[in-house]
């Protein structure tokens, strides 16, 4: 028993160190923190939404819309080429996950299979012999079409959430189409699931003139037209819009937008690239004097009547805007369209004032139940307590270390978990502790005793430590945010109980019976 | 220097074995009525599984819930509960599900929002969706299973599969009792109360495990000595160090329960039942049962391991 080795006893001390380095930073002000030396780890525990306050949103990715225009692109093309070729066709349209189409006559069969090899490289083509054609995307395309669409929204979400102004927001992927979205400090996300919801798709389409509204409503709306909501209905503006299918100019070649004012209201400037110059410069030329609707997410925000040629690329878009609404349409528009909408399907958002308390109270919980275990311990088994309270002390310590060093997210579960391992955490001892007393009972000395106490009780501490390890990794496995923080804290602490009540205790217990060389053990 | 106080005095000679047709009895009666409550009065889901709303607000002053109630009530949400939370100055308004989509749900929460005005401070705002629900619900079942066949698996590696058995008799009973409570009390079922039911299960196997640790000991030490003769040495060598640890873990848990905060307060509830039910079981249900289970005694000697005349 006396036998200890010197690297055992560098390595206990070593990692007692190692905690309080890396623990010490927690209890420094943060002005403090930063005058430190750069060797020094100044990380500290980063707190979770539910203790610093924010919000936690899972957004769903609406990846149908990606594969119904997709879809749509294929049906488009495949019309293009049937007319160029003048191939008689019928009941073109999309069904589940293909194009399907009938070539009316079956001369135009064998033409028609020539043309259509080759609509989309990606796709599964069958003809059969009654002249109905299916075109299928392949699996792949579908799933790569979908991820470069996940991976759009997830850049697009993160530009707009950027445009915020908040802090160190975190945007991950997660599984096919779904995005997790970690506001800290937003305790009202109502602004940014507004500017979330929104796919802000904005297209310049011409207003069709061949008809009023009212004859288009009552009456039949004319082919390659169809009517539109305005995106804000106030008095002076019609209810509804007659504008063109066909898109003339797209937001995509937007470079810029700016909310500013012009006599006295407010409105949005913007400014397209050399390419969507040259289109807004040909449109307008060629349409002076008609009305020109600017359409975001088939809503009409306007439809100004185009004055002269627009030829430098920019210009300015106006409507019934407040301020607050020209500067959210200039953000959304500078950051760009949403591949497809988001959904929030889960929210979860803490006030700083109920973080602050939940941090206060857990605390409280933990000082109050360290100090009930400590006067127990102490009671119960006298000097061999104060020994299980030091390493109870330390493993609080390297707890906290490794949360710091490892940036694990502490929650308020999180600080349960570390109640929960005070009080477990001493469990290891008693193990030991109560082995001791059975075998001074049979008469060993003390040395000896306490050497069989140790060797006896770790097969037991071992098995029972590991089960519970085994249910704070399915734990971790399950759960979300929070219950995942308690599930580190949990598995962390069983871990570093280990080592504090066995190496540590040890320890302390080879260094008094080298000092005192006791005759009894007083336990 | 201070005297160690000895809280189960040496030598302690308790026969638990003997009386556990009445802790059988006992457990029957938690079980049974645990599976009537479930099935009467079903588990109290909160938004976690159910999906729907949770708000926590607080006032400057008292809050009048009547009034908030009265305010919410023609907005025409479904079921709306409102309750003081811990405080005078705190209430929760639990909101159903909304009929529809996630989108429906986002705009009931700015409704009430725009109803309360900005006099409340919003502490907490949660949404759960249809979709994530019943998800979590599904991921929920599946830990809990996996980690008992995974601490099944460990225990019939490291004992024999007879104490793997008795291991998960006393588990899932610990683990039945505790949803059983949650139905009878009506408390609310969610994430963290899953959280609280596995480390439950780690808690309760932690004790199992060391008193078995003692009877395989034994059973080796004592191989003509009848089993419940064992059974009941094992259990009073190792009541001492089952009794602390069950007192400092209760010690901690009670910490929590009562400063820990109103949303940790529930959780720290389900721990401190499931201790004492995890401690009692693995005494009269864990141990006992070893008695049914054909239990290997060393190589080959199979002599006086079977189960005693007026038990067959």
């Amino acid at each position: 028993m006396l036998q200890f080795p010197a690297w055992k006893m560098t390595l206990v001390v070593a990692v007692c160190l190692i905690g309080i380095l890396y623990a010490v930073p927690n209890f420094l002000k943060t002005e403090f923190g930063a005058n430190l030396p750069n060797f020094a780890p100044g990380k500290r525990v980063s707190l979770g939404l539910d203790l610093q306050g924010g919000s936690y949103l899972l957004l769903k990715v609406d990846l149908d819309v990606v594969i119904k225009e997709y879809l749509e692109e294929i049906s488009m093309e495949v019309r293009k080429k049937l007319r160029k070729a003048r191939v008689g066709y019928s009941k073109l349209g999309s069904t589940g996950a293909s194009v399907v189409v009938n070539i009316r006559q079956e001369k135009d069969f064998a033409k028609s299979k020539k043309l259509l090899d080759d609509v989309d490289p990606n796709c599964e083509i069958i003809f059969d012999a009654n002249g109905s054609v299916k075109i299928t995307p392949r699996e792949d395309a579908l799933n790569e079409r979908k991820l470069l669409a996940l991976q759009q929204s997830i850049e697009i979400v993160r530009r707009r959430i950027d445009e915020t102004g908040v802090r160190e927001p975190t945007i991950q992927r997660q599984g096919t189409d779904r995005i997790l979205v970690q506001l800290p400090g937003v305790d009202d996300p109502e602004r940014i699931k507004a500017l979330l919801g929104q796919t802000a798709k904005m297209v310049f389409r011409l207003v069709d003139m061949s008809k009023s509204v009212s004859e288009a409503v009552t009456g039949r709306v004319p082919s390659g037209s169809e009517l539109l909501a305005p995106l804000v209905e106030s008095a002076g503006d019609p209810a509804l819009y007659l504008v063109k299918k066909r898109v003339m100019v797209s937001g995509e070649h937007l470079i810029d937008a700016q909310a500013t004012f012009q006599d006295g209201q407010p409105v949005v400037s913007f400014r397209f690239d050399t390419s969507g110059s040259k289109r807004f410069g040909k449109v307008t030329s060629e349409n002076v004097n008609r009305p020109f609707a600017i359409i975001l997410d088939n809503k009409v925000i306007s439809a100004p009547v185009i004055r002269e040629p627009i030829l430098g690329g920019s210009g300015i878009i106006s409507g019934s805007f407040t301020v607050k609404t020209a500067n959210d349409l200039a953000l959304l528009l500078r950051a760009g369209a949403l591949p497809a909408p988001l959904t929030v399907l889960e929210e979860r958002t803490v006030g700083p004032g109920l973080g602050f308390d939940s941090i206060e109270a857990g605390k409280l919980a933990s000082v109050i139940g360290l100090c009930l275990v400590i006067v127990f311990m102490v009671i119960a088994y006298g000097l061999f307590g104060i020994f299980a309270n030091v390493a109870l002390f330390f493993n609080i310590v390297i707890i906290l270390g490794a949360l710091s060093a490892l940036q694990a997210t502490l929650t308020l579960p999180g600080i349960a978990g570390i109640v929960l391992t005070i009080g477990m955490a001493v469990d290891a001892n008693v193990l030991i502790f109560e082995r001791i007393r059975e075998e001074v009972l049979l008469g060993r000395t003390p040395i000896s005793a306490i050497d069989a106490g140790y060797k006896r009780a770790l097969t037991t501490i071992i098995d029972s430590n590991l089960t519970t390890l085994f249910a704070a990794i399915c734990l971790y496995s399950f759960g979300s945010g929070p219950i995942k923080g308690f599930a580190v804290t949990l598995a962390i602490g069983i871990l570093t109980s280990m080592f504090t009540s066995i190496m540590l205790t040890r320890f302390l217990i080879v260094l008094w019976l080298r000092g005192k060389r006791p005759n009894s053990v007083p336990i | 220097m201070l005297k160690p106080v000895r809280f189960v005095p040496a030598g302690t000679k308790i026969r638990f074995v003997d009386k556990r047709r009445l802790a059988f009895a006992l457990s029957a009666i938690i079980l049974l009525s645990s599976v009537f409550c479930l099935t009467s009065l079903g588990l109290n889901f909160g938004i976690d599984f159910r999906g729907g709303i949770l708000m926590e607000i607080r006032g400057s002053g008292e809050v009048n819930i009547p009034q908030i109630r009265d305010k919410l009530s023609t907005l025409g949400l479904g079921e709306v509960s409102i309750q003081e939370f811990g405080k005078k100055t705190d209430a929760l308004i639990r909101i159903q599900r909304q009929d529809g989509a996630e989108k429906e749900q986002m705009a009931a929460i700015k409704k009430v929002k725009d109803r309360l005005g900005d006099i409340f401070d919003y502490r907490r705002t949660e949404f759960v969706g249809p979709t994530v629900g019943a998800e979590l619900k599904e991921a929920g079942i599946i830990a809990v299973c996996l980690a008992l066949l995974s601490i099944l698996i460990y225990i019939w590696l490291r004992f024999e599969w007879q104490f793997s058995l008795g291991a998960i008799v006393a588990l899932s009973h610990d683990i039945f009792s505790t949803i059983g409570l949650f139905a009878l009390l009506q408390y609310e079922f969610n994430l963290a109360t899953v959280a609280a039911i596995l480390t439950i299960a780690g808690y309760s196997i932690n004790d199992t495990v060391v008193v078995y640790d003692r009877v395989r000991e034994n059973l080796r030490k004592y191989r003509q000595l009848e089993l419940s003769e064992v059974f009941n040495m094992s259990i009073n060598e190792t009541l001492s160090r089952t009794m602390m640890t069950s007192v400092t873990t209760l010690l901690a848990l009670c910490s929590i329960y009562f400063f820990g905060g109103e949303v940790l307060a529930d959780f720290a509830l389900a721990m401190i039942w499931g201790v004492c039910i995890g401690t009692y079981s693995s005494i009269f249900i864990a141990v006992p049962i070893l008695l049914y289970v054909k239990l290997k005694r060393g190589e080959g000697d199979y002599s006086g391991l079977q189960v005693p005349e007026d038990e067959r």
